[in-house]
């Protein structure tokens, strides 16, 4: 950070030492430049906020009834210069802080891979970053590491340094993934895919929880997400296989059901096509995944016929339970093998890393790789795995 | 009984629907109970019911409604209160393992409850309250545009409210927050009457919200008197002007997203389920499509009321009443192009994030704008620090910060680190207090002489002013720093027992808001009993600007006798300047609307087909809304509409008047 934000930091920090304020003081790299936009706006806006709060004591302190010899004018109500400056000076301000949103948006875009461990580090392309599959559950968090088979309930780790991609989705409702320390949170919704890209930079023990209410249980919606050496990773990830277990879609679907406090679980093997059922919501056996159900409407649906391929709905989750008025609830059952996953061409798709730079008139070349403009217009998200 | 036959009669709504194990609730009903049958005992022993039902039940006076709208949203201001008083000890107590005093079953409840009926049934009837009395005063009118409509438009607030009040008692409250997010706000997740009771308590009100809105429009539009150019119109009049464009225009978009929620609930569609092609995003949409303008209808007039007032208490004129009016409609068109920033952490890309972003800051220059108008305005003038001036001090002092803290929240990334946040909590909290409702306190203290013919007592006004800004500080603060340790909101327990002084002084914060509330209720009651001391026979008290001010306090149900003839956008001050003479012969008789009894009525039977519908009780849904149809067919067979008080009448009134000057002088 330059010297000026810091010094615009320093009564901040006085003040704050003595509690753990997580949003400003965060151990993972993309909080940490959110929090200098948190500031560097405050900062911008304190420009005008605080002449104006000055000035309304001020005034109301040298224009009291009491002072007669303040100068008073009753008719004076225009003056075009005045006018002009409390027009332009809010005005200027937020030219400034909407130039640095447009950019910090894109930056900082969960979407987007990231291009820094830290300040001073780029990230070293050749190695895999660690994905994270995460679903939200009533009322717990469900992680999965795909490449090491494992799965875990409301505990979460990451070794230091290593950029990790999460895959975020839920099981019933809406709910919110946020590790503060680590960076902003993005919704976690039933049937919907969202993405976060982020890196922790020191090690330790930090809180992640729900940001998103989602019904009885949320209270106890929190997890702990572990910053750990690579060693530690290691170890960790030995200690989930050895917990031995393996989670698969029976096994998911006794899980899902609500429940409140959830101790840390572990598993050591996991059913690898289990996230993407999920996601689809087709984990229960027979029913159509959506991937499917799209696929065929896009070329053209079912016709009439579709109407025919429905089955009394037992399944939508623990509570549906039909309408006063409605006919009874269905679901559309799986036209092909219903208890085979289905084929994996339609896996997830990613955005693509772009390294096209990010310039404009009088912009500093950014030191790392944003994404092409085009994808800035065109990126719909969060879509259903498709 | 068979069961199937007592499904038939009572629907849903059983014997063990009754909240008889929450001895909270139960306490809560006794104690209701005795304080309504002690007010029914009195009002039958004193005869007052006959009195009621004429003078105010079936009045379609703007002046009369507007006052209940205000005692409306001031009785439901104390339900919504003892919510945040249980909120705030909740969380101040739920620390190392202690669960606090409520279950989730009843906090969940709480919460929700809060939002709504702060936004619906306190907010909103305390700022269409005041529309209605002062805007017709203000134009030179003698009423609304379509008085009966205005009355009807009051019950159907009222038959909102008890909805939500019956849920108290009947059966519960939504458990989903105050905006019943699906998927949680479905028939799967939420099976019970909470939402229903939600979601026909807000359409009920919303009828009335959105007829009370056209009504408001046609008559600033249409009932000007001669000379009152739009560009010479009060400001308080413009921003109600611009408040109930607002309203027209948002109110039913949520209407139709609570009817497409209710036909979700009751008929299996599936507009907002998790699947068969449904979309819960869509819901959050459309329900910020119509929540961010209602933002700016709340708070628009309080920006009058503040323009009103630090105009009159400065004795000058508003400094650039122009870019002031500008700046109003600007706000008004903008509010309709933010309603994602309530939602970046939704997935949307960053293009779209940045443009709502932006769209959001950019309100903040005319509301910057208007900032400074009234700083300029206060500039070389001779202020009076009355009640309603230090009210707008302290709004103006506080309502910087809060938007301060909102433009921060417009920029995404910062919204990723603090959205639903107490941060953010504290953020809204401080611009609908410091705004909206250090507005209404303004509003109500200015405009109370006009209303009652005396003024409110200063000294319990300013035990409450202090007590309600010192407590605001209090509460919220803390609330802002525990938002950037990462607290989120609607926590019931926490675990990080660090924070419980921050939750120890917020609630210390509430019970000085309390003490403010109370001290506001003090005022009145003192008030009335030093009426004769305070009284006021000028009609003028404040040495005030607008036209309300040019006639008798409390006005006549004609409002003027003459329509005034405006020259100026300060017309009263105009006329006192000029040495307006008061007329006093010529007077005709005065074409009045008549009272009717339809708006409540009306509104009775929406109540209980509301009713009938959350309980599954569908012969009293049909028969209440087939005898809401009769009857409002039955009113276009009433001919006696309106009636003309006799020339004599209008004489004695303004001789009474005549006299009464006289002696004041």
């Amino acid at each position: 950070m330059s010297r000026l934000k810091i010094l615009a930091l320093l009564p901040l920090a006085v003040a704050l030492s003595s509690c753990n304020y997580v949003v400003l003081a965060p151990a993972g790299d993309i909080a940490a430049q959110q929090r200098d936009l948190v500031i560097i706006s405050t900062v911008l806006m304190l420009l005008i906020v605080v002449p104006v709060m000055a000035l309304t004591v001020l005034f109301a302190w040298r224009y009291r009834q009491s002072n007669t010899s303040a100068r008073y004018e009753p008719d004076w109500d225009h003056s075009t210069k005045l006018e002009l400056v409390i027009w332009s000076a809010p005005l200027l301000i937020i030219v400034c802080l909407g130039a640095l949103t447009w950019m910090g948006t894109h930056l900082l875009d969960p979407y987007r891979n990231i291009g820094r461990i830290h300040a001073e580090r780029a990230v070293d392309q050749s190695k895999a970053p660690l994905d994270v599959d995460v679903v939200a559950l009533d009322w717990k968090w469900l992680f999965i590491y795909p490449d090491y088979g494992i799965a875990t309930v409301n505990e979460l780790a990451a070794p230091v340094d290593r950029p990790i991609n999460f895959h975020i989705t839920a099981s019933s409702v809406m709910n919110s993934f946020y590790i503060p320390a680590l960076a902003g949170q993005i919704y976690a919704m039933p049937g919907m895919e969202t993405s976060l890209h982020a890196v922790i930079n020191h090690a330790g023990a930090y809180k992640g929880f729900s940001a998103n209410y989602s019904g009885a249980g949320f209270s106890g919606m929190h997890f702990t997400f572990h910053g750990l050496d690579d060693k530690g990773f290691d170890a960790w990830i030995a200690q989930a296989k050895s917990a031995g277990g393996s989670l698969g879609r029976a096994e998911y679907l006794k899980l899902e059901k609500p429940s409140e406090n959830e101790p840390v679980r572990r598993w050591g093997t996991v059913d690898s096509d289990l996230y993407r059922l999920i996601l689809n919501m087709c984990v229960e056996t027979g029913k159509m995944c959506q991937s499917e159900m799209m696929a065929i409407d896009a070329k053209g649906g079912l016709g009439h016929e579709g109407l025919n391929n429905t089955l009394p709905l037992a399944y939508d989750k623990y509570a549906r339970r039909g309408t006063a008025l409605g006919p009874e609830p269905t679901f559309v059952a799986g036209t092909c093998t219903p208890d085979a996953p289905q084929g994996r061409t339609t896996a997830a798709i990613r955005a693509p890393l772009d390294p096209a730079p990010l310039t404009g008139a009088g912009l500093k070349r950014p030191s790392f790789a944003p994404l092409k403009s085009s994808s800035f217009f065109l990126g719909q998200r969060p879509k259903s795995d498709s | 009984m068979s069961p199937d036959l007592l499904k038939l009669i009572f629907g849903r709504l059983g014997i063990d629907s009754l909240p008889l194990h929450e001895p909270i609730l139960v306490g809560t009903f006794v104690m209701v109970a005795l304080g309504g049958g002690a007010l029914f005992a009195g009002l039958t022993y004193f005869r007052l019911w006959g009195y009621l039902w004429r003078e105010w039940f079936t009045t379609v006076d703007h002046k009369r409604i507007g006052i209940m709208y205000m005692i409306l949203g001031i009785v439901m201001l104390l339900r919504g209160f003892v919510d945040a008083l249980m909120m705030r000890a909740q969380q101040a107590l739920a620390f190392g393992g202690s669960e606090g005093f409520l279950p989730a079953h009843h906090y969940d409840q709480v919460f929700t409850a809060h939002g709504v009926i702060m936004i619906f049934f306190v907010a909103m009837p305390l700022v269409t309250g005041l529309m209605n009395y002062v805007v017709p005063l203000q134009i030179g009118a003698r009423d609304v545009s379509f008085p009966f409509l205005n009355n009807f438009s009051f019950w159907m607030t009222v038959g909102g409210a008890v909805l939500v009040m019956a849920s108290l008692f009947i059966g519960e409250f939504a458990r989903t927050g105050w905006l019943a997010y699906p998927p949680l706000s479905n028939i799967g997740y939420s099976p019970d009457v909470g939402v229903d009771y939600y979601i026909w308590a807000l359409q009920v009100a919303g009828v009335g919200t959105t007829l009370s809105g056209i009504n408001l429009i046609c008559t600033i539009v249409k009932l000007r008197c001669p000379g009152m150019t739009m560009m010479k119109m009060p400001v308080f009049t413009w921003t109600a002007l611009c408040t109930n464009i607002l309203i027209v225009a948002s109110f039913p978009v949520l209407t139709v997203v609570l009817a497409l929620l209710s036909l979700d609930r009751y008929v299996g569609t599936n507009f907002f389920t998790n699947d068969f092609g449904g979309s819960p995003m869509m819901y959050v949409n459309l329900i910020w499509i119509w929540g961010h303008p209602e933002v700016y209808i709340l708070v628009l007039p309080a920006f009058g009321i503040f323009s009103e007032v630090t105009s009159t208490f400065s004795g000058k004129r508003l400094f650039g009443y122009t870019s002031m009016v500008y700046a109003t409609v600007v706000i008004t068109i903008l509010s309709y192009l933010v309603w994602l920033h309530h939602f970046f952490t939704m997935g949307s890309g960053a293009s779209v994030n940045s443009f709502f972003g932006i769209t959001t800051m950019i309100i903040s220059i005319p509301t910057g704008a208007k900032m400074f108008n009234w700083l300029f305005t206060m500039y070389r003038g001779r202020i009076r620090f009355e009640l309603p001036m230090l009210w707008t001090i302290a709004f103006m002092l506080t309502f910087v910060l809060g938007g301060m803290t909102g433009v921060l929240l417009a920029v995404p990334p910062a919204d990723f680190v603090l959205h639903n946040s107490l941060f953010l909590i504290a953020h809204f909290h401080n611009v609908i207090i410091g705004g909206v409702v250090f507005g209404a306190f303004a509003g109500i203290n200015y405009w109370f002489p006009k209303a009652f013919g005396f003024k409110l007592d200063p000294f319990w006004g300013k035990l409450s002013f202090w007590f309600w800004v010192t407590g605001f500080y209090m509460a919220f603060m803390p609330l802002y720093v525990l938002g950037l340790m990462g607290v989120t909101r609607r926590l019931r327990v926490f675990d990080d027992p660090s924070l419980q002084i921050w939750f120890v002084i917020a609630a210390i914060g509430a019970g000085l808001v309390f003490l403010g509330i109370l001290s506001m209720l003090m005022q009145f009651a003192v008030s009335f009993l030093k009426r004769e001391q305070l009284k006021d026979v000028t009609g003028d008290p404040w040495d005030a600007r607008t036209l309300e001010w040019a006639t008798s306090s409390p006005p006549p149900d004609y409002n003027f006798a003459f329509t005034p003839v405006v020259h100026d956008n300060d017309a009263w001050w105009d006329m006192k300047k000029r040495g307006y003479q008061r007329p006093l012969m010529g007077f005709k008789p005065i074409h009045m609307p008549s009272s009717t009894g339809t708006g409540i009525i009306l509104a009775g039977f929406a109540t209980a087909m509301g009713f009938g519908l959350i309980w599954y009780i569908w012969w009293l849904a049909a028969a209440s809304f087939i005898a809401m149809l009769v009857v409002g067919i039955g009113h276009t067979f009433n001919y006696h509409r309106d009636f003309d008080i006799p020339a004599d009448d209008v004489i004695r009134t303004e001789d009474a008047r005549t006299k009464l000057l006289a002696g004041a002088k």
